[in-house]
C-alpha cells in the first residue's frame, strides 16, 4: 500500500520491467563500491540527471503531445544559473539557492510565455518557435561571455560537502572517534564526490516519484486526454491552453532543476554540456526509446542510451581487435564508426519497439494474464 | 418562461456560404426539441455555434438569460452546455472507463489537482461505472476506445454526455450508424432523461418515427434558415418537411 502511494498507483505492471528497473536501481546505488574509477561514477552521475531530464521531456512529449526543441535551455537555465552564482558569489549553499531561484523564476517565466503560444498555433509551428527561442538563447549564452565564460563555459568550486568538507565535518565535530575507518566504507574512500553521489541519487528519486505522481494524478490524466483529442478535453470542460501552460512550465521546472544537479556534480558548465542541440537530439532518443508517455521509460531510455554512448566506443575497441586480421569486419567495427552503430541501434529498437521498451514489455505482460 | 437556451440571429458564414442564417429559437426548459432538415441544412453547424466549437459571425446565444456568445467551448461546457457529437469525437487510445471517467472528473472540477493519486478518487470512478452500465459498455470498460465496434463508440459517445450532467443536452444523430438492436438502449436513455423534465434536450435526427415520438416540438432547418416550427404532427405533415423527408413533391 505504502508502495502504491509511492508510485501514485503507478505501478511498472510487467515482471521483466520491474526487475530491469530494480537492476538499474541497484546497478547506479552500488556503483562506487562495484565499478571503481571515476568513469563509471561520472557516468551513472550523468544517468541520474538524465532520467530527470527526460522524465521532465516526456511529460511534454510523451504526455501532453507537445514537441518542443526548447527543453535543453530549460537544462542550460538551471547549469548557468548555478554555475555563474557560484562562480560570483563563492561556493556556498546561499549561492546555490540564489543561484536555483533565480533560474527556476527565469524557467518559469519563459516557459509561461511558451506555453501561452502553444494552444495559439499548430503543433508545426510551436515546435519552430521554440528551435527558434532556443537557438536565440544559445547565442545569447555564448554572446554574454562576462556572465556565461562565453564558449569556455565556467568552472568554480561547490559548497564544502560536495568537494572534501564531509570529512573536515566529521573531524571538526569530533566524530571521528565513533567510526571505525572513518574515511573509509568498504574500502572505499567517502570523499565530497561520493557524498554528491548520493546526494544526486536521493533527488533523482525524488524528482522522479514527484513527476510520477503529477502524472497519475487527475490533472495529469487531463493532460493525456489533451494529448489524445484536445479538441474533445475542451468541449468537456477543460481549458486546454490553461494544461498545456502548466505541463509546459512544470516540464521546464524539471528541467532547470536537473541542470542545477548537472552544473553541481560537474562543478562545470559551458554550453556543450547543457545547452546544445545534441543534447536536446539525446533526449528526444531516451524518450522515445525508453517509451513515450510512461515515466519508466526515462530510466530505462537514459540508462541504456548513456551506457552505450560511453561503452560502445570500448567495446568496439576490443572487438575490432579481436577480428584485426578480418579485412572488412575489422574496419566495420572500427571504434571511429560507433556513432554509425549507435544509429543503426536507434532505428533497430524504434523500429522493433515503437512503443519503446516500456510499452513493449507491458503489451506483453498484458496479453499474457 | 424563461428560456434555458436561445439564439438570437445566429448567423456563421464560410467564405461566401452562409451555413446557418440569421437562427433566432428560444428552448423552454425541460422539453426535447427536435432539428431536423436535409444533409448540408446546417444542424451541426447550429450545435456548434451553441457549444462554442464556432464563433459566430453575427448574432448571440443566451444561456439562461446570460450572454454567452463570447466565451469558448470549455467554459459553455463548464456552465451546462453538453455536447455528444455527429462524428464520434472520442479519446482513442484510453479505456472506455477513462473516457467517462474524464467527462465525469470535469463535472466534479479536480482536473486542476495536481497532487492527489486520480485512482484515489473512488468516488468518480464509481460514477463512471455507472454511466458505463446505463449505455451497456460495462464489459467492454477496460477496452482502448478506437478498438470498440462503431455502434458501441456511438454509445460511449453518449456515455460522455451522460456523465457531464448538464442541463442542456445536445445529441446530433445519436443513433446514426446503429445496428437495429443497439438503437433502443440510446432512445431509452433520452426518453428517461426527458421524463424528468428538469433537462433541456435538443435532437437532431434524420428518424421520423423517433421525433414523432420523442419531441416537444421540432424545428426544421433548410439552407441555414429557421423554416418551420411547432407541434410535431404540424411540422411533419408540412410541405417542407414532406418534401425533404418523405420525397413527396409538392406543387409551389
Ligand atoms: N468548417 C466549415 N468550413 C466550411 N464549410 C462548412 C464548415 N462546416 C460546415 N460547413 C458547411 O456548412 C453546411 C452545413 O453543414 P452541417 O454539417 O451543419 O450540415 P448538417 O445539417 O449537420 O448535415 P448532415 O445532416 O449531413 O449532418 C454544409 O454545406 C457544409 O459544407
Ligand atoms: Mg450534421
Amino acid at each position: 500500500m505504502i508502495l502504491q502511494r509511492l508510485f501514485s498507483g503507478d505501478m511498472p505492471r510487467s515482471k521483466v520491467l520491474t526487475v530491469l528497473l530494480l537492476g538499474i536501481l541497484l546497478a547506479l546505488l552500488l556503483t562506487p563500491f562495484i565499478f571503481p574509477g571515476a568513469k563509471a561514477l561520472n557516468v551513472a552521475a550523468k544517468i541520474l540527471i538524465f532520467i530527470v531530464l527526460v522524465a521532465s521531456f516526456d511529460l511534454l512529449l510523451g504526455y501532453t503531445g507537445i514537441v518542443s526543441f526548447a527543453h535543453t535551455m530549460f537544462f542550460g537555465i538551471g547549469a548557468y544559473g548555478v554555475a555563474i552564482a557560484l562562480t560570483h558569489l563563492g561556493p556556498t549553499w546561499t549561492a546555490v539557492a540564489v543561484g536555483a531561484a533565480c533560474a527556476l523564476v527565469i524557467s518559469l517565466l519563459l516557459s509561461l510565455v511558451i506555453g501561452l503560444f502553444s494552444l495559439r498555433v499548430k503543433a508545426l509551428f510551436f515546435a519552430m518557435i521554440t528551435l527558434a527561442v532556443a537557438s536565440a538563447f544559445q547565442t545569447l549564452a555564448s554572446q554574454l561571455s562576462d556572465l556565461t565564460g562565453g564558449e569556455d563555459g565556467l568552472s568554480f568550486k561547490v559548497p564544502a560537502l560536495l568537494m572534501d568538507g564531509f570529512q573536515k565535518m566529521i573531524w571538526d565535530a569530533d566524530l571521528q572517534q565513533f567510526l571505525p575507518h572513518p574515511r573509509m566504507i568498504f574500502g572505499v574512500e567517502v570523499n565530497g564526490k561520493f557524498v554528491a553521489f548520493y546526494l544526486l541519487a536521493a533527488a533523482t528519486l525524488v524528482l522522479f516519484l514527484v513527476m510520477l505522481r503529477l502524472v497519475n494524478s487527475p490533472f495529469g490524466r487531463v493532460l493525456q486526454a489533451i494529448r489524445e483529442n484536445a479538441f474533445r478535453a475542451e468541449a468537456l470542460g477543460y481549458r486546454v491552453v490553461v494544461y498545456r501552460t502548466l505541463s509546459t512550465m512544470l516540464s521546464a521546472a524539471f528541467a532547470t532543476l536537473a541542470g542545477i544537479l548537472l552544473a553541481l556534480w560537474l562543478r562545470y558548465n559551458g554550453p556543450d554540456t547543457s545547452l546544445s542541440f545534441e543534447i536536446m537530439i539525446d533526449i528526444l532518443l531516451m524518450v522515445v526509446i525508453g517509451g513515450m508517455g510512461t515515466l519508466y521509460g526515462s530510466v530505462i531510455g537514459a540508462s541504456l542510451f548513456i551506457l552505450v554512448q560511453n561503452y560502445l566506443q570500448d567495446l568496439m575497441k576490443a572487438a575490432s581487435q579481436g577480428v584485426s586480421q578480418v579485412p572488412f569486419l575489422k574496419d566495420l567495427i572500427h571504434p571511429d564508426r560507433w556513432l554509425l552503430w549507435l544509429g543503426i541501434l536507434f532505428v533497430l529498437s524504434v523500429y522493433r519497439f515503437p512503443a519503446g521498451v516500456v510499452g513493449k514489455l507491458r503489451m506483453r505482460a498484458r496479453r499474457t494474464t | 418562461m424563461a428560456f434555458a437556451l436561445e439564439t438570437k440571429d445566429l448567423t456563421i458564414r464560410f467564405g461566401g456560404h452562409v451555413a446557418v442564417n440569421a437562427v433566432s429559437c428560444g428552448f423552454e426548459p425541460g422539453t426535447l426539441t427536435a432539428i431536423v432538415g436535409p444533409n448540408g441544412a446546417g444542424k451541426t453547424t447550429y450545435f456548434n455555434l451553441i457549444s462554442g466549437q464556432l464563433k459566430a459571425s453575427s448574432g448571440k446565444v443566451f444561456l439562461r438569460g446570460k450572454d454567452i456568445s463570447g466565451d469558448s467551448a470549455a467554459t459553455r461546457s463548464r456552465h451546462g452546455i453538453g455536447r455528444a457529437f455527429q462524428l464520434t469525437n472520442l479519446f482513442p487510445y484510453l479505456t472506455v472507463m477513462e473516457n467517462v471517467r474524464l467527462a465525469v472528473q470535469s463535472r466534479a472540477h479536480v482536473g486542476l489537482n495536481l497532487w492527489s493519486i486520480w485512482s484515489s478518487h473512488k468516488d468518480l470512478i464509481q460514477k463512471a461505472d455507472e454511466v458505463l452500465e446505463t449505455v451497456a459498455l460495462t464489459a467492454k470498460r477496460d477496452m482502448a476506445a478506437a478498438a470498440l465496434p462503431h455502434g458501441d463508440q456511438r454509445k460511449l459517445e453518449v456515455g460522455i454526455l451522460m456523465a457531464l450532467e448538464p442541463d442542456i443536452f445536445m445529441f446530433d444523430e445519436p443513433t446514426a450508424g446503429m445496428s437495429v438492436d443497439e438503437v433502443p438502449v440510446i432512445l431509452d436513455l433520452i426518453r428517461s432523461l426527458k421524463a424528468r423534465r428538469d433537462k433541456t434536450i435538443l435532437l437532431v435526427e434524420h428518424k421520423m418515427d423517433v421525433v414523432r415520438e420523442l419531441a416537444d416540438r421540432i424545428i426544421v432547418l433548410h439552407n441555414g434558415a429557421l423554416v418551420a416550427d411547432g407541434e410535431p404532427a404540424e411540422v411533419i405533415a408540412s410541405p417542407i418537411v414532406q418534401q425533404a423527408y418523405l420525397g413527396v413533391e409538392v406543387a409551389p
